[in-house]
């Protein structure tokens, strides 16, 4: 069963600032799927390889060759805020 | 017939003899946006400057003596696909502004074979949904019955293609996102290989599943479009160095000598009768043009959801990390602090579906429940490949239904998340193992909405199910009616 701190604690991972209502909300969905997800259990799969992909390919090398970018400005234009060619960010150290 | 209600090679035959032009298809198409689409509301999107430009180029191009089949067709592009100079919303609040500085590998494609681009279509936020009710612009409707869903999350460009809103369109399909809403439109939807198409500029979702493909009124027009958006980019790195062939050249009208499997799992519990008899009746037209039938078994593919609903969202989860209003997208105007300005943005920013989908990826991904869920989901997706690679040992194609019921109602779904997603059953699994599946249109139920026959086929074989879809479509006719508009 996810509790409560559960939803917190992943909420908190996942960088979210849930609402009281969004907490209630998800426990109870939360709990349905997980619950539907333990049917996963009715399988044996200790001598199962995983598969995060299905192409058969591994390391896909190209050549070091020179190409041209992005243009910075149209770039930049996406920023929520931004200055002299910079993305501008909440200050991260304290004084 | 109106211009708007033809296909992509009727509309080229009438472009080369010089009957229509470009401009004049183009008119057409807004024309026709303009009568229907506060109706429906496919599009999120209209850049009629640009497109109108593109139509004079094509036109030009034509008349210095240039052709080609996709050259001057007018086309909607789902809104989860980069576009320079074109926002691109994914359906979500987070990237409500955001204006990509370069075109998707298809958009590079399309735009080099002359096509212009009407708009972006809506569809659930950041793909994830099979009901297009879940995007920060509105809801989608469904053009046979405005009170059902469209399906999703390629809902905008189904309804565009339904509605004769556009010649044709692209979606994406990461679990159905095609063919499920081509299904509930009846019209005619291709998921490629994964990568088989590139996905460079297609917005990530759940990058090991993900394909862009092809949303048409036939089957000719899906492989014409997959003609020019298939192949090797060196920018996706998990896109195959693969042979592109003519995929018209399958087209051959038979089915004659193919295996047909029909998967005993897909007809037990949950599926709609009419949807059912729709589909062994679509079975018998196969076997009536060549074809024969075997059962075939995936005894995995009841687990498929389950596998899916924990591998995507985790996915999704990282994948979305990104959207932190650094870079791009929205900001929240109040925060303290960082990590305050990140919680505040993201909560702000992103929908219900989409945060219930981060946190069941956070969940399944974090320290204790990752073997239980991530690595128990990917050892299960290898037992539902390991079905399919059994079943392709003695058929050429799997044929079953796309979706288990026709569309449901706007609303119907939306207070019960698993409910919503057990309506991928059939679809998903097709993802898990990277194979190509195509739906076309096969009958109607008794209130009048389309029902979707779904074709699977090997890896990098969308000639063969492009075959069976083309010989069905050439003894029916359902993909030609219209929806009472």
């Amino acid at each position: 069963m996810i509790t409560r701190e559960d939803v917190e604690h992943v909420a908190e991972l996942a960088r979210l600032e849930l609402t009281a209502a969004e907490k209630e909300q998800f426990i109870a969905q939360l709990n349905d799927i997980l619950t539907y997800f333990e049917k996963l259990n009715e399988l044996d799969t200790s001598d199962v390889e995983p598969t995060s992909q299905v192409i058969p390919m591994s390391n896909v090398f190209r050549d070091d060759a020179v190409q041209p970018s992005l243009d910075r400005t149209k770039v930049l234009q996406n920023a929520p805020e931004e200055s002299h060619f910079f993305f501008k960010v909440p200050r991260i150290i304290e004084e | 017939m109106a211009l708007h209600a033809l296909t992509i090679h009727e509309l080229q035959d009438l472009l080369g003899t010089r009957e229509v032009s470009a401009r004049d298809l183009t008119e057409a198409f807004y024309r026709r946006i303009a009568a229907l689409d506060d109706r429906v509301h496919a599009y999120v999107t209209l850049t009629p400057e640009q497109a109108f430009e593109q139509a004079d180029r094509a036109d030009h191009r034509r008349q210095m003596g240039g052709s080609s089949p996709l050259l001057g067709i007018p086309l909607a592009i789902k809104d989860v696909i980069c576009t320079e100079g074109i926002r691109t919303t994914c359906g979500s609040k987070i990237l409500h502004n955001f204006v990509p500085p370069y075109d998707a590998t298809v958009i590079e494609h399309l735009t080099a074979a002359g096509v212009i681009v009407l708009g972006k279509t809506n569809m659930d936020e950041f793909a994830m949904g099979s009901s297009t009710e879940h995007s920060a612009s509105g809801i989608t409707h469904n053009p046979w019955d405005l009170s059902a869903i469209p399906g999703g999350s390629s809902g905008g460009s189904a309804a565009a293609v339904a509605a004769d809103e556009c010649a044709a369109a692209l979606g994406s399909d990461t679990g159905g996102s095609v063919r499920q809403p081509a299904a509930c439109c009846g019209i005619v939807g291709l998921k490629p290989t994964y990568g088989r198409v590139s996905r460079y500029g297609l917005v990530a979702f759940a990058s090991s599943l993900d394909q862009i493909g092809p949303m048409t009124k036939d089957v000719r027009d899906a492989a014409l479009i997959m003609n020019v958006i298939g192949g090797n980019d060196p920018r996706d790195s998990t896109s195959a160095a693969m042979p592109m062939p003519d995929f018209t050249r399958a087209l051959t009208g038979s089915a004659k000598g193919l295996r047909l499997g029909i998967p005993r799992e897909y007809f037990v519990g949950g599926i709609d009768s009419e949807v059912e008899r729709a589909v062994r009746t679509a079975v018998q037209v196969l076997e009536g043009v060549g074809a024969t039938t075997t059962e075939v078994t995936l005894p995995h593919s009841k687990y498929g959801v389950a596998a899916y609903y924990i591998l995507a969202p985790s996915e999704a989860s990282s994948n979305l990390a990104r959207y932190d209003g650094v870079k791009y997208g929205y900001r929240t105007p109040q925060w303290s602090n960082l990590r305050d300005m990140y919680m505040h943005t993201r909560d702000e920013g992103f929908g219900a579906e989409v945060k219930r989908r981060i946190m069941l990826g956070t969940y399944a991904l974090s320290a204790g429940y990752y073997e239980a869920y991530y690595q128990k989901a990917q050892q299960v997706r290898t037992l539902i490949l390991r079905d399919f690679e059994e079943a392709f040992r003695h058929v050429d194609v799997i044929v079953a239904p796309t979706a288990p019921t026709p569309a449901f109602k706007i609303g119907e779904k939306t207070d019960d998340p698993l409910q919503m997603y057990l309506s991928d059953v059939f679809t998903v699994p097709v993802n898990l193992a990277g194979l190509p599946g195509i739906s076309v249109p096969c009958g109607f139920n008794s209130a009048g909405l389309p029902i979707g026959l779904q074709i699977i086929g090997k890896p990098f074989d969308e000639e063969t199910i492009l075959r069976v879809a083309h010989a069905f479509e050439q003894h029916t006719d359902y993909h030609r009616r219209k929806p009472p508009l």
